[in-house]
């Protein structure tokens, strides 16, 4: 059966398409860096649980853009903070929405990570050659925790208020530098307008550039080692054997290695004598 | 024509068997250093221009005494004869280079970088640091005529510590008028803040009505409380007696107090400090005072060596 030819208005729209694609691929490689994020090998028995990562970064998404929208019409010092999220909650159309997103979805962040952390661990996906990107991990979690105790003050309320003086004052108790720790984290020995606006910063800025890096570095090593395949498969049990001339090891039990041409995967005979 | 092609193939003048170079140094850096210097200490201050002139001095003999340094080595120096170096091959009888130009360049590339990041970065890391800690000075507060503190009753007194911000100055002591004790008022001032993690504490008595008072330093509220049997805190029970000194749960200390003093008839409140324990009663007691430290930290007994003391603080 012979393809149908396409017609010259299509290919002059594929050309179309294609032109602008094309002269980013040539210029950047990022067009192929995409199919690659894309379509690269994934285990055969993945499932639901493996989403929990993507639900993640999702979550944090979704506090990255609604955080930007409120810090438009947030105001941290102590005689407006108060005031301004009222504003945004009752006044301002769809404030409600959108400060209930990121109230909301602080806590999902924040479960989320949890129960990835916990996939990870029941899969035994912290293992070689993935330790580094389990303590990328918990850096994160760490730092997600610190957005949670920054942001929480940022109501200026009853709660937030003394929540963070217990915080700071636990902070406070740690030996030795405890009572820097305590003076830094509030600007001063009372809390007041220096810790608002440095919580405020360190909530906005300096954590969310953190975690924004730590991420990017965490996918990275997600897509240059791959991932693990889920401990009930047959892979992982050791049934199924490794081919394609590698030796006879059973596959869930070698450990994978990057190969000499940057490839995940047992050692051929020749890279193990090598 | 023909000397001019012949010289990129490698075959330079014959007398000069390689390019001559200096020697790699350091001085003319340092010795550009000391003529800025010299130049805006001329203009900002004499001592600066001192200091640059005796840098161009110092590094200027130094840059010369190196840059002469081969002319005045004696020529007992001079290569090896070529007869003795053919034995040891070609290329073990050139030496190494002490100090490759592309390493020296590397060096200072990065020693420059460093430089630079470090002037931009550490004025800025102090500028994030050092306000935390400078001029922790204490407002004194003014908490009005003392007319408004009954002899040997508690009062809850809530007042502004700080003027310029709002409700989150309010503080809260509990005062006691102890009487004249060896001609002298004295006071028992608690503040309320727990021991343990900072939650306000409660006077375990009966709150009577509470009044407002003008006073310099805003509006006091006065809430007298009688037959206190204590204090406790609602977040993790702590609990203190009448003087401050912890009974039960976590504190791990007594109750901070303030420093007072009397101004024209008015009570006036000076900076807190933190008590390890109360012995005594009222205007009897000894109160062993320390510097205030954050709820939580130790002043005294063994943990103390785990706090130290917030020096910052005048």
């Amino acid at each position: 059966m012979a393809r149908r030819q396409k017609s010259k208005r299509q290919q002059q729209l594929e050309a179309l398409i294609m032109a602008p694609i094309d002269w980013l691929e040539e210029r950047s490689g990022l067009v192929g860096a995409l199919k690659y994020f894309l379509f690269r090998k994934v285990p055969a028995e993945t499932n639901w649980f493996h989403t929990l990562g993507s639900a993640t970064l999702t979550a944090f998404l979704v506090q990255l853009v609604t955080g930007v929208i409120l810090a438009m019409y947030y105001k941290p010092s102590p005689e407006e903070a108060y005031g301004s999220i009222q504003k945004i909650t009752n006044d301002l159309t769809l404030g409600w929405l959108v400060r209930g997103m990121h109230r909301w979805g602080a806590s999902v962040f924040i479960i989320l990570l949890f129960l990835h952390m916990g996939r990870v661990f029941l899969f035994g996906a912290y293992k070689y050659p993935r330790e580094l990107n389990w303590l990328i991990g918990v850096i994160l979690l760490t730092l997600a925790l610190a957005e949670g105790l920054t942001g929480y003050l940022l109501p200026w309320d009853q709660t937030a208020y003394w929540a963070t003086v217990v915080a700071i004052n636990i902070n406070a108790n740690a030996p030795i530098v405890g009572p820097f720790l305590g003076d830094f984290l509030r600007g001063g020995a009372e809390i007041g307008e220096e810790t608002l606006a440095r919580f405020y910063s360190l909530h906005m800025l300096v954590i969310p550039g953190g975690l924004i890096g730590l991420i990017t570095l965490h996918l990275y090593l997600v897509i240059r080692l791959g991932v693990t395949e889920p401990p009930w498969t047959r892979a992982a049990a050791g049934y199924e054997f490794v081919e394609d001339g590698r030796g006879p090891a059973r596959k869930g039990l070698v450990e994978p290695r990057p190969r000499g041409n940057g490839s995940l995967g047992t050692p051929t005979q020749e890279e193990a004598e090598a | 024509v023909a000397d001019e092609l012949e010289r990129p193939g490698g075959e330079p003048v014959e007398h000069e068997a390689e390019p001559h170079f200096p020697s790699p140094t350091i001085w003319p850096f340092a010795f550009a250093a000391g003529v800025a210097l010299l130049l805006v200490g001329l203009i900002i201050n004499w001592i600066l221009a001192a200091i640059g002139a005796v840098l161009v001095l110092v590094f200027g003999f130094l840059w010369i005494r190196e840059a002469t340094s081969e002319v005045r080595r004696p020529p007992a120096a001079a290569p090896v004869p070529p007869a003795a170096s053919e034995l040891a091959g070609a290329e073990e009888e050139e030496e190494p280079e002490r100090y490759p130009r592309s390493v020296f360049l590397e060096m200072s590339t990065l020693g420059v970088g460093a430089l630079i990041g470090g002037i931009v970065t550490l004025p800025a890391l102090g500028f994030m640091v050092a306000p935390a800690f400078v001029g922790q000075e204490h407002d004194e507060v003014d908490l009005g005529p003392l007319a408004n503190f009954p002899k040997d009753q508690f009062v809850i007194t809530t007042f502004n510590s700080k003027k310029d911000e709002g409700s989150v100055g309010r503080r809260t002591a509990f005062i006691r008028n102890n009487g004249v004790k060896n001609d002298l008022p004295s006071f028992t001032i608690i503040s309320n803040r727990c021991a343990h993690l900072g939650c306000p504490t409660q006077p375990q008595g009966l709150p009577g009505k509470g009044k407002q008072v003008k006073a310099s330093s805003g509006t006091v509220t006065i809430t007298p409380v009688a037959s206190v049997s204590g204090f406790q805190c609602p977040c993790h029970g702590g609990a203190y007696d009448d003087e401050g000194n912890r009974t039960a749960g976590p504190p791990v200390r007594a109750l901070d107090r303030y420093e007072f003093l009397i101004r024209e008839g008015n009570l006036v409140l000076g900076k807190p400090y933190s008590v390890g324990k109360v012995i005594g009663q009222a205007a009897d007691a000894k109160i062993e005072a320390y510097r205030i430290a954050d709820p939580g930290q130790h002043v005294d007994g063994p943990e103390k060596v785990l706090y130290p003391p917030k020096f910052w603080i005048p």
